[in-house]
């Protein structure tokens, strides 16, 4: 049963991992949307007045209507198509508020790292203070990752979840400070289940072509550093 | 229903992430046990319960823990269905989710360099805190209620601000103004104060006063060890 889908815009940027959650949400669920490519250092009109607030990207716009912040749009998304595709929070209340908590901790702790790392060069002294943080963290979700699948593919299950995504959408990132640092985070030996997971995730049909190549935003962060996208 | 199921709250007297979890519950009449804890000598079972953070509050369901006090009114919710704190329809539950996470989020960040901060910093904070209570004016705008009539999730996850801004405010020496400048959000702040369900659990005003006050002492800007 096709829920009619109405008017679907999406806000937003394609190096942001915030905003991979909702592309990866509607394309799970088979919603078609436009698109709107915000420039990085100035922001639209149409964000301006849809997010006023934050004035941050993602927004969705469903019939006019905007809905901000990743994680909340990515469950609108699933409360609104919930015929369509399968689940993406999961159906049991405690697991629920597993998937939710550890949203939490992935929102805490990868976007700070990701941040605080991309700046510094191989070697440095900060670099491998931040690194043990983030080498910490994907430990504890690594064992999350142990009893939140259950022996399955994804956090979810079969399919991918709620903290598939909010986790999944790091990976591009997390992929493009191993390489400016130079520190291996997505280590077989120390984080096995979230390697093979990471793999799985990347090969997904609703996310592969969200996803940015880690080269590309290597060289993002190079032109962010050096003011190329000033206002 | 759910009956003779085992609820237990981990808390402490002062913290209002754990208040937040009891007007859910008391809400939704639901019985629990209450547990006490001193922060500074941690009961086995709260590390137990909550490993990665060991704060407060955690909610025990059946033996199974819930911490992070908003995921725990979204549980409290979805398993206790009478008296729903959240809408029903998926656009209201956003905004509902917004407001909260703005709160909890942004609010909660200049409170605290407001409260920990002195001079230029602490100017500054009180300024972004006043840019924030505008849109949570402006948001109450024609409602008694966030949620609308009657208290709900939002509401819940704004109260904080209620009792404890006024507190940090006593404690640290500043004022938001929002009486002057806020109409909406001050008489908000009155209506949900004046609310049975939160009248009758909130820790008692000096004594609260006194321990944040004595907390800004212990200096530095360390994160209150609650969520």
């Amino acid at each position: 049963m096709a829920a009619e889908r109405g008017e679907v815009k999406l806000i937003g940027g394609w190096a942001s991992p915030f905003v991979a959650r909702p592309r990866i949400a509607l394309n799970l669920k088979g919603v078609a949307y436009e698109m709107f490519q915000e420039t990085v250092g100035k922001k639209s009109e149409l964000l301006l007045k849809s997010n006023p607030v934050y004035k941050k990207i993602p927004v969705l716009i469903h019939n006019g209507k905007p809905i901000c912040e990743s994680a909340i749009i990515v469950e609108y998304i699933d409360e609104t198509w919930s015929s369509d595709g399968a689940s993406i929070l999961p159906s049991d209340p405690y697991d629920r508020a597993i998937a939710r908590f550890w949203t939490v901790y992935v929102d805490d702790k990868i976007p700070d790292a990701i941040r605080k790392l991309r700046p510094l060069v191989k070697g440095s002294a900060v670099a491998e203070v931040e690194a043990e943080k983030l080498h910490a963290a994907l430990q504890l979700l690594e064992e999350a990752f142990e009893k939140c699948s259950k022996g399955k593919s994804f956090f979810g299950g079969d399919n991918i979840g709620y903290l598939d995504i909010a986790l999944g959408s790091q990976l591009a990132w997390i992929k493009a400070v191993e390489k400016i640092v130079e520190i291996k985070f997505l280590d077989k030996e120390k984080i096995p289940g979230l390697v093979a997971w990471s793999e799985r995730f990347y090969a997904h049909e609703a996310v592969k072509e969200v996803m940015p190549e880690a080269d590309r935003l290597v060289e993002f962060t190079r032109m962010l550093l050096s003011g190329s996208f000033a206002k | 229903m759910v009956a003779s199921a085992a609820v237990r709250l981990f808390g402490m007297w002062a913290s209002p992430a754990v208040r937040r979890v009891e007007w859910a519950l008391k809400l939704k009449g639901i019985e629990y046990e209450y547990i006490e804890e001193d922060l500074s000598n941690k009961s086995s079972s709260l590390l137990e319960f909550n490993p990665i953070n060991k704060q407060v509050p955690v909610l025990v369901h059946n033996g199974n823990p819930i911490v992070e006090s908003l995921v725990i009114l979204e549980y409290i919710d979805e398993t206790w269905k009478d008296n729903p704190i959240l809408p029903v329809d998926p656009l209201e539950r956003s905004k509902a989710r917004f407001w909260a996470t703005f709160v909890d989020v942004k609010c909660r960040e200049e409170s605290r360099k407001a409260f920990f901060m002195e001079g230029e910093e602490k100017e500054k904070a009180i300024e972004n805190l006043q840019v924030q209570l505008k849109a949570l004016d402006e948001e109450l705008e024609g409602k008694k209620f966030f949620s609308g009539d009657h208290i709900g999730y939002t509401d819940l996850a704004v109260g904080w601000m209620a009792f404890w801004l006024g507190v940090g405010e006593e404690a640290a020496g500043f004022k938001a103004n929002y009486d002057l400048k806020f109409p909406n959000f001050s008489r908000w702040m009155k209506d949900f104060l004046a609310e049975p369900v939160i009248k009758d659990n909130l820790p008692p005003r000096e004594k609260t006063v006194e321990f944040f006050r004595s907390f800004k002492q212990l200096g530095s800007c360390t994160k209150v060890n609650q969520k």
